[in-house]
């Protein structure tokens, strides 16, 4: 059995002394995509927060790749985080040009000169933004501003791609591009995928497992024909079917 | 503007003009010393205020924002004192000189520039942090980032910092002494001008003063405008 790409162990998130995120116990495959499902508040971004290691558990293990990102030094974590990318619930570009905004990560890696100039041409034709690059990065759409966070997080190459609700807001062609391009990198990359959503549909349409959250518990973690057609759990059935009362 | 005030404006340049290139370049100097010196004090200690959340942070940017409405004839009292011959500076005996009206100028211009900056950096922290260490930026490199998304509101301080120091004539005319030819800035050559009947040369006086200042915060737009291509 390969080792997890992330495993969790009792982790704890208290923010003022309450609990928002309690996990016991979660394992993450490489190569896979993940939907993480749940209400408002159920923890879900501090999940991806905690992942992408801007955040640390109040108690417990954080896994990455066989290393405990706890008990890691300063650069090893840095190097930990930079084979990981997320993109924001409330995507924030730089105020530069688009070029700029995809070459960051890059730079921040090293890559300068032409290999540079040609990753960032690459992720930007990816998102089918070509010509975007000498633009005005707070002057796009929401659709393109969305294209271009992706862009700039597939720059990188990265092994884990952790998304907070890309597409909320989005309109439905945006959605639709979105998600496009969200399995496209899975495929093209084998990047694993960790993506938040409120649209169920988008979770039956691009994930392998889906994980529901619910008051900071991890209350079913399955592949997705089962967890939508046959859920095990009490709490995933109300979910799905619309019948959850907060 | 009639016909007289522009003749009197053009005999005023005619008969003083030497004294007045002195004037401008003397209060360009040391209204541009006094913000350079408080954009080195005021962009680190804002940046820390808008990054660093620590015990005291409130009450000191309290004290920053008062001093940030300092009257003029105030900090120049407080440098008059601390550089007059009895005061703790007074072996310097740079009183009546131009450094003395740059370490005035300074008093007034960097609580601004502080307190703007640290307003501007707060403003993006999260965010612009945040973002900056998603694609894999350390600390010290997100921070930097902060900084630079900042950037239109930290020149803003900069500009007032420097409208405030260009305009104030209660320190100036305090610690300078309006010497001619040594400490006369274009503020106090407003007051005396007036303080002697003659209008003309002193609106002609505060055009030069605007229109120095429209320069000046035009070259900081241009380059805040240059750093997003």
């Amino acid at each position: 059995m390969p080792e997890p790409l992330f495993e969790l162990i009792d982790v704890v998130k208290k923010y003022d002394g309450r609990t928002v995120l309690r996990v016991k116990n979660l394992k993450l495959d490489e190569n896979k995509v993940y939907a993480i499902l749940g209400p408002n508040g159920a923890g879900k971004s501090t999940l991806l927060r905690l992942l992408n290691m801007l955040e640390e558990p109040t108690s417990g293990r954080i896994i990455f790749q066989g290393v405990d990102i706890n008990r890691a030094g300063e650069s090893a974590r840095l190097r930990m985080r930079r084979q990981m990318c997320m993109v924001l619930q409330n995507t924030y570009l730089f105020n530069t040009s688009v070029y700029q905004n995809v070459a960051y990560g890059l730079q921040l890696r090293g890559v300068r000169g032409a290999e540079l100039e040609r990753k960032v041409k690459e992720a930007l034709s990816f998102v089918g933004l070509s010509d975007f690059g000498s633009r005005r990065a707070l002057k796009l759409s929401g659709g393109e501003t969305q294209r271009v966070a992706l862009a700039r997080a597939v720059a990188v190459r990265p092994q884990v791609l952790l998304l907070d609700e890309p597409t909320a807001s989005l309109d439905p062609d945006s959605v639709a591009l979105i998600e496009k391009l969200v399995r496209r990198i899975h495929e093209s990359t084998g990047v694993t995928v960790l993506i938040i959503t409120h649209n169920l549909f988008q979770a039956q349409r691009l994930a392998d497992e889906a994980i529901l959250l619910y008051n900071g518990e991890v209350i079913e973690k399955a592949p997705v024909a089962q967890f939508f057609t046959n859920p095990q759990s009490d709490i995933t059935r109300r979910f799905i079917s619309g019948t959850m009362i907060y | 503007m009639n016909a007289d005030l522009l003749s009197s404006v053009w005999q005023f340049f005619c008969l003083r003009g030497g004294e007045l290139s002195g004037i401008v370049g003397l209060s360009l100097m040391v209204s541009g010393s006094a913000v350079i010196i408080g954009a080195v004090l005021g962009i680190p200690l804002g940046a820390f205020l808008g990054l660093k959340r620590f015990p005291g942070r409130e009450l000191l940017l309290r004290v920053i924002y008062t001093l940030m409405s300092l009257p003029p004839v105030l900090a120049g009292l407080l440098v008059y004192l601390l550089f007059a011959r009895t005061g703790p500076l007074g072996f310097l005996d740079i009183l009546f000189t131009p450094p003395v009206m740059v370490v005035a100028q300074v008093l007034l211009a960097t609580p601004i520039i502080t307190a703007l900056s640290s307003a501007a950096i707060a403003a993006k922290e999260k965010l612009a942090m945040d973002t900056a260490r998603t694609l894999g930026a350390s600390e010290r490199q997100a921070a930097w980032m902060v900084i630079k998304e900042a950037r239109t509101g930290i020149l803003a301080g900069i500009m007032t910092g420097f409208g405030r120091a260009f305009g104030e004539v209660g320190a100036v005319m305090l610690v300078g002494g309006n010497v001619r030819y040594q400490t006369r800035v274009l503020t106090t050559s407003i007051v005396l001008e007036t303080r002697q009947g003659n209008y003309e040369f002193a609106i002609a006086l505060g055009l030069i003063l605007l229109l120095l200042s429209f320069v000046v915060s035009s070259v900081l737009l241009k380059i805040d405008d240059s750093k997003l291509r």
